[in-house]
């Protein structure tokens, strides 16, 4: 009976004892426990790095730069430059877009390496303390955790494909549904993921259209572990692709290949067709349509609001001291993403579930989707912001340069209304965040 | 278990930035992680690219003007490998000149004479921000070019070129119907040029 033996039991049993009942939605308190001790150790590590250095220093813009001048005519002054310039040398130094697309960084470090951007060596315990972290966290938690998706998406795949051949109707929908469930039960498990529901009284309903804050693809397992969903997206090869054929089978999603996403009137009918259908699950569409970091919403493309139906915002907040859960796709690919994950603490997040809204009279699908929008900031406690995601990837349109310049141009034309100097100023000072 | 980006930077690379710019040890190595964050290319020095990625420079009517302040005429070593880049210490000169003018720095002696955020650095890096080609003059053109990318396309040509005229005439004290640095300097003498330049870099 040798050592390797007996690991293998202990790593069965463990596997054995987070799964089961993972599968039945019940808890036997090991996640809960570790999340308390994980806490303690951070508590206590925060502490000592607190006591050694001083508090982490932050940039902050300047509120507004100017006084009124005497009542001149506010037309052209060589002065003007002096706004334009000192506006952009504040957005060179800081600027509320690009950093939306990098980890939001941590006020205390939580014991990662890869967290570790200013803090210097404190103590010999706390390198102990990150040492056995590493031990920890690559032996022991990593293997399980990938055991645990492994059996998770199996399950789901094997599970779908099963169901998928039974021929009742109603009894194949309540079937499919628990497969999908305990296979994002078990899959959070190997996350380690600690969601806490709120307003559960607001989950979406059949026929609707889930819309959420997008951070990573995990918000997919945290989402989908408390209900239903129709899945929007992309046919892909490979073993999404198999999933995705899989999950086909045993009830409708919705999926796209790459020509026809091009086709917006195509897309919009058959997600139409989708949600008249009462009987069929609610979709899930992410409006920003690329992962931001968790600290702000993004503006939110109006293709998901003009479908019509009723739209039920979700807000998804991550706790970022335990894991950081932002997939920065331009820096790590899917795998080294998910690896990292595997190797985090834990993943904590808050889901609250909003009351549902539709559009209202006069009101255009952008301007809907901009009230969704700051529902769910507000609700998150995210930033709101009117930039567009693909900024990430994308130039800024020439276009909202030529709002600028209009506005000046309103400003400094000399006529017979011409703005005092205060209002020219006043009006110079807010030409920032214009949007 | 020491930081990432900032162990790019050395002790004495900071120390002479410090003296040359004055701001602080731990200004710099916050402002070394936003340059690091901006060099996409992980090349140690920013590219023009690299400024335009920023969504706000980039809408900013004089957003290309600003950028070019990075990249001064003439390859001076120190701040330029290339002509088309500009590295942390060029990075770090142009931002000082936006560096707030405290009180008790006023005596303080600096190794390049008068520091780069007084009144007088401020308001000729305003002033090159007209005077392209570095002849110390606005010429009329300048002036015009500078007026163009301000209003873009809504004024017009005539309109453009009367106002250009009439902020000439009132700073023109020579008669050479360009605006020197000086004239410059007389025509913003009542503007709060060291509050207007400024930004907050707390620490």
């Amino acid at each position: 009976f040798c050592l390797t033996d007996l690991f293998v039991v202990w790593f069965t049993c463990l596997v054995v004892l987070i799964m089961l009942p993972a599968m039945f939605g019940i808890s036997l308190g090991i996640t809960e426990t570790y999340m308390k001790i994980l806490l303690k150790t951070l508590e206590w590590a925060t502490h000592r790095i607190q006591r050694a250095s001083r508090a982490e220093e932050i940039l902050k813009r300047s509120a507004s730069n100017g006084e009124p001048k005497s009542a001149e005519r506010g037309d052209f002054t060589l002065s003007d430059v002096l706004y334009f310039s000192t506006r952009g040398i504040e957005s060179i130094v800081e600027d509320d877009v690009t950093q939306r697309f990098t980890s939001e960084e941590l006020v205390s470090w939580n014991l990662l390496t890869r967290t570790n951007n200013n803090f210097q060596y404190i103590s010999l315990r706390l390198t102990v303390l990150w040492g056995v972290g590493v031990v920890v966290r690559y032996c022991i938690l990593l293997p399980l955790r990938i055991t645990l998706t492994a059996i998770g998406l199996s399950w789901l795949v094997i599970g779908t494909t099963m169901v998928g051949f039974l021929p009742n109707f109603r009894v194949k929908g309540w079937l499919s549904e628990l497969v999908h469930l305990m296979c994002y039960r078990i899959c959070a498990r190997g996350l380690s993921a600690t969601i806490h529901y709120h307003n559960k009284q607001n989950r979406p309903k059949r026929g609707g259209i889930c819309v959420a804050n997008h951070t990573s693809p995990i918000d997919v397992v945290i989402l989908a572990n408390d209900g239903c969903y129709a899945m929007v997206g992309q046919v892909h090869g490979g073993l999404m692709g198999v999933l995705q054929r899989a999950m086909e089978r045993s009830c409708p999603h919705i999926w796209f290949e790459r020509a026809e996403m091009r086709d917006r009137h195509l897309v919009t009918q058959r997600l139409r067709d989708h949600v008249n259908n009462k009987t069929k699950l609610p979709i899930l569409i992410f409006p920003e349509g690329t992962c931001i970091n968790n600290t702000s919403v993004m503006m939110f493309k109006k293709g998901s609001f003009e479908i019509g139906g009723t739209i039920y915002p979700v807000a998804i907040k991550y706790d970022p001291q335990f894991g950081d859960a932002f997939w920065n796709s331009s820096k790590y690919s899917m795998v080294s993403y998910l690896l990292r994950m595997m190797t985090s603490w834990a993943i904590v997040c808050n889901v609250w579930y909003l009351p549902p809204m539709t559009q209202e009279e006069g009101e255009d699908a952008v301007q809907f989707a901009n009230r969704v929008k700051s529902t769910i900031a507000q609700q998150g406690g995210l930033v709101d912001l009117a930039w567009d995601g693909g900024l990430k990837r994308a130039k800024v349109k020439e276009s909202f340069k030529e709002q600028q310049q209009k506005k000046y141009s309103h400003m400094v034309v000399v006529t017979g209304n011409t703005p005092t100097s205060w209002q020219k100023s006043q009006f110079l000072m807010s030409c920032t965040g214009f949007l | 278990m020491g930081s990432r980006a900032s162990s790019l930077l050395r002790e004495e690379d900071i120390e002479e930035i410090k003296k040359e710019t004055g701001f602080s040890h731990s200004q710099i190595t916050r402002l070394y992680s936003r340059f690091h964050s901006l060099d996409k290319g992980e090349n140690g020095a920013l590219s023009r690219e690299d400024f335009q990625r920023i969504p706000e420079l980039a809408i900013n009517p004089l957003g290309d003007r600003i950028i070019n302040a990075f990249f001064p005429e003439g390859t001076n070593k120190k701040y330029t490998a290339r002509e088309d880049q500009v590295n942390f210490r060029g990075f770090m000169r142009t931002l000082a000149h936006f560096r707030p003018v405290e009180d008790n720095e006023k005596n303080k002696d600096l190794t390049s004479g008068e520091p780069l955020n007084s009144r007088t650095n401020k308001l000729h890096f305003a002033f090159q921000l007209y005077d392209l080609d570095r002849d110390d003059k606005i010429s009329r053109d300048e002036l015009l070019q500078v007026l163009r990318m301000m209003v873009g396309v809504n004024i017009s040509d005539e309109q453009l070129g009367s106002i250009a005229d009439r902020t000439i005439q009132e700073a023109d004290t020579n008669g050479d119907m360009c605006i020197s640095f000086s004239e410059f300097t007389k025509v913003l003498e009542k503007v709060d040029v060291e509050q207007k330049m400024s930004i907050r870099f707390l620490h």
